[in-house]
């Protein structure tokens, strides 16, 4: 009897549409968010998340949407945030379908706003999500999506978090994001022994190997991944397959035994 | 069959509906005494503070009712936070009464493991389960809490290890919950909220 590691693929979510971010050359279509997300969570995915990457106003109304029909395909957990700043637009995210929210530049710039949160919906409902980049100072959290530093340490961030309520850590490192060389397990390792609660690992996930290496060395509770799932260079049933022969507990898509309803 | 499922003001009450629903339930939303008094079957679910719960509540004046029904034998089934308002209070809280239907306290998880017990995890069944008909052993839940009642004798159906051995599966007569989350939990979760209306039929 085991807590499995999660796999989580994410969802970028652009007007409606899932995309992929190519640095300064514009964002390439990857598909349908309800179909995506209908199939990651028969395919035996544990969880889902879905970033509002939108940066207009008028936007935010469409996230809520698409948040609202993805609720209606999955029987999994499933977190959304981006642009989350107020009380109210977490409110909102969870109405719309939700489990959890993510908050990522808002928190750095007002920390209370994950008390609020917590206090509000529980800690097991706010997800700190933190972009992390390898500087002279060691390292460092960036905002507005990994462009501008905000000073400050991702240990004592990540600590602080925590001790405001936040139930989760996503971590994703910027200098592996994208990268396709793997996840950062030094990181990955150094966050999850500081803070007492599961820590998702995010940026540079490729191979199966890669994975493996991150349940391991990095100590992840869950290790997430976009266009590697998207664009179905692996298979989710494949990668837990692979990670369960080499003794990490994994969650098999199973059904339950007898004639199913459907 | 019809379902009720109590809304206290801090349920996840869209997403437990639609898995009620895709099993061919019909649900109804209750947040009056009378609605509860005349429920053929009940859900109480829940997510957030124990004290939001007993503020709810209290708002609403449910607790004698609830008490009444689950006396005539109406089934219910708790979720999570539903799980732990059936016991006398919760270490969340202290002071705050819970529903008093199991007279334990509710604990926090220790803090030798991560906290909140968030993801997938595996029950140890301690005796025959309703809930848990047709599910294989070596099944997965999914959790998301930060306190947990103590697995004990007569009520414990089955057990999850997170720092101690905790109740995941309550069945005491026609008083039934769940420290997972059912309607979050896959093809396996649908088939105990399926066990669940089979049973209360």
């Amino acid at each position: 009897m085991t807590l499995a590691r999660r796999i989580i693929p994410c969802l970028d979510v652009d007007a409606g549409r899932v995309v992929k971010g190519v640095e300064f050359a514009g964002l390439r279509d990857m598909g349908d968010p309800e179909e995506l997300a209908a199939r990651y969570n028969s395919e035996g995915a544990d969880e889902l998340i879905l970033l509002d990457i939108t940066a207009s106003r008028d936007g935010r109304a469409t996230f809520l949407e698409t948040v609202s029909r993805v609720a209606q395909q999955v029987n999994i957990p499933f977190t959304a945030g981006g642009g989350i700043r107020r009380l109210q637009d977490g409110n909102a995210v969870l109405r719309a379908g939700a489990d959890k929210i993510t908050v990522n530049t808002a928190a750095v710039a007002r920390p209370e706003l994950i008390s609020e949160l917590a206090a509000q919906f529980g800690s097991q409902a706010v997800v700190l999500s933190m972009d992390v980049k390898n500087t002279h100072a060691g390292w460092e959290v960036f905002v507005r999506g990994g462009a501008e530093s905000s000073g400050r340490d991702a240990v004592a961030w990540a600590r602080e978090g925590v001790s405001r309520g936040a139930g989760e850590i996503l971590l994703t490192s910027i200098d592996r994001d994208g990268t396709c060389s793997g996840f950062d397990c030094e990181l990955t390792a150094k966050i999850a022994a500081t803070v007492p609660v599961p820590v998702i690992a995010s940026g540079g996930a490729n191979t199966f190997d890669d994975f493996l290496a991150v349940f391991t060395d990095g100590r992840a509770d869950a290790g997430l991944a976009a266009s590697i799932f998207h664009s179905a260079t692996h298979s989710i049933p494949a990668l837990k397959k692979f990670l369960a022969e080499r003794g990490v507990p994994v969650r098999m898509p199973m059904r339950p035994l007898g004639n199913s309803t459907r | 069959m019809k379902v009720s499922i109590i809304d206290y003001g801090a349920g996840n009450l869209p997403s437990v509906e639609r898995a009620l629903r895709s099993l061919g339930a019909e649900t109804e939303c209750v947040t009056s005494p009378g609605k509860i008094a005349t429920a053929r079957a009940l859900i109480l679910p829940g997510v957030g503070h124990f004290s939001a719960f007993v503020a709810g509540l209290r708002e609403r004046n449910l607790a004698a009712t609830l008490h009444d029904a689950i006396a005539r034998g109406v089934p219910i089934l708790g979720i999570c936070l539903g799980l732990q308002a059936m016991f006398t209070a919760s270490a969340e809280a202290l002071g705050e009464q819970g529903l008093d239907l199991i007279h334990e306290v509710v604990q926090v998880l220790p803090t030798n493991v991560k906290s909140p017990h968030i993801g997938w995890n595996q029950l140890r069944r301690l005796r025959e389960s309703v809930l848990l008909r047709e599910i294989s052993e070596d099944a997965y839940f999914y959790f998301a809490h930060s306190y947990a009642a103590a697995a004990s004798e007569p009520h414990t159906a089955a057990a999850c290890d997170h720092g101690f051995p905790f109740a995941a599966v309550v069945e005491q007569h026609n008083l039934m919950a769940v420290q997972f989350h059912p309607e979050k939990s896959g093809e396996v979760g649908s088939r105990v909220l399926r066990n669940f209306l089979e049973w209360a039929q």
